[in-house]
């Protein structure tokens, strides 16, 4: 067999979903996430344009950095003259900000949510503590680099950003979408089986479908 | 609260100290602390169990678990403190006198491995899912090698002494004084 075939027949693999019983199995999916080629170039920037001008930040405090989200949505701060406004549920929105340190617990919701997530899709970490571990890079309970559970594209750092550093962080962000270099949703694809090796390491008890659609 | 105290000291025996003018602690014995709660909430007013936790004193074998009340009418808290064994690490549910002690009682059974026997829900997992190694409040448990070993560290994080490098960054061109010889010295 060619080297190709073997890889298509691996991507058509359906998924194991060990964690959940056998009842379960046959009311969630096991197919697996597909890639999502870009379309025509200049359609492609139309629409590259039209993604950043309006962002839908998913309302999920996941950390002492989701009190820096509430002035953004004051009018001191005002995120609606920026296109940017808060859903609430995962569904509705294409911007996950995840707010400060995840702890093993939120790491399982994290990961829930980011994937009932409908693409295009997007996310910005704030806080040294996303970035490292921060100020609890030692402790038992704090996921030190979340790069390696989920894809992400913007870093904020600071411990923790002001709001007009999060303001900041959105300007890269749709400067980024506008240049089309946003493509954390193909890559968490692509590394798939990766990105499940690492979550399974920290989240122990696995009870829900591998892949959620 | 002099008063209090005489009255209880009639009944067990008791150590007591006097943090402030409305935080008192009192030293039980492991076999009168049903007896003590139950005594302070039905008869002297302490109805509120503001919280439960423990303290883990590894080199001496041993848990100090700290019961803090509050009496609303003369505002005064007091806490009472049991020393339970840390091999048995067994203690006496008290969900019957305060309901919500429950909640506590997990908490400490999960971060602790103190054990509530008749408790309810004590066995459902608090903050951490699905865990498998010992306790991660114990002392005894090292929490910067569980780490290391779980998540993946980020390079290029380094510390820097905080005297040297304040020296460094404020007095750089700081000169040591020249020492001044005296008489005594020689």
């Amino acid at each position: 067999m060619d080297k190709k075939n073997i890889k298509e027949i691996e991507k058509e693999m359906k998924l194991a979903n060990k964690g959940l019983s056998e009842k379960e199995k046959t009311l969630f999916s096991d197919a697996r996430p597909k890639t999502v080629r870009p379309l025509n170039k200049y359609l492609e920037k139309f629409l590259n344009w039209a993604r950043a001008e309006s962002l839908w930040i998913l309302g999920f405090g996941t950390g002492c950095g989701a009190i820096e989200l509430r002035p953004l949505m004051t009018a001191r701060y005002d995120m609606f003259r920026y296109g940017i406004a808060p859903r609430p549920t995962p569904r509705q929105s294409c911007v996950f900000v995840i707010g400060g340190y995840a702890s093993m617990k939120t790491i399982k919701r994290i990961v829930r949510s980011y994937e009932q997530m409908q693409g295009p899709k997007f996310v910005i970490a704030l806080g040294s503590c996303t970035i490292n571990g921060g100020m609890y890079y030692d402790s038992y309970n704090t996921i030190n680099r979340i790069d390696h559970y989920i894809p992400v594209d913007i870093y904020i750092a600071g411990c923790m950003p002001r709001p007009e550093s999060l303001i900041a962080g959105f300007d890269k962000l749709k400067e980024k979408i506008k240049a089309n270099e946003c493509d954390g949703m193909n890559k968490y694809v692509e590394n798939f089986d990766w990105y499940k090796k690492n979550q399974k390491r920290v989240i122990k008890d696995w009870n829900m479908p591998d892949y959620n659609w | 609260m002099k008063q209090l105290l005489n009255r209880i000291k009639d009944k067990i025996e008791i150590e007591f100290l006097k943090q402030r003018d409305d935080l008192y602690f009192i030293n039980v014995e492991e076999k009168h602390i049903i007896f003590l709660l139950s005594y302070l909430k039905e008869q002297e007013e302490f109805t509120h169990l503001s919280f439960l936790q423990a303290v883990d004193y590894n080199e001496y074998n041993m848990f100090q678990l700290t019961y803090m009340l509050y009496n609303y009418e003369t505002k005064v808290n007091l806490g009472i403190k049991v020393i339970i064994d840390r091999e048995k690490s067994e203690m006496t549910s008290i969900h019957k006198l305060w309901p919500h002690a429950w909640q506590f009682q997990r908490e400490l059974h999960e971060l602790y491995g103190i054990n509530f026997p008749g408790s309810p829900r004590v066995n459902e997992s608090f903050v951490l899912e699905g865990w498998e190694e010992i306790p991660p409040m114990r002392r005894d448990f090292d929490t910067k090698k569980y780490s290391e070993k779980t998540f993946y560290q980020r390079p290029g994080r380094y510390t820097k002494n905080p005297k040297d490098y304040m020296k460094e960054k404020l007095y750089k061109n700081f000169v040591e004084p020249p020492k001044i010889r005296r008489k005594d010295d020689e």
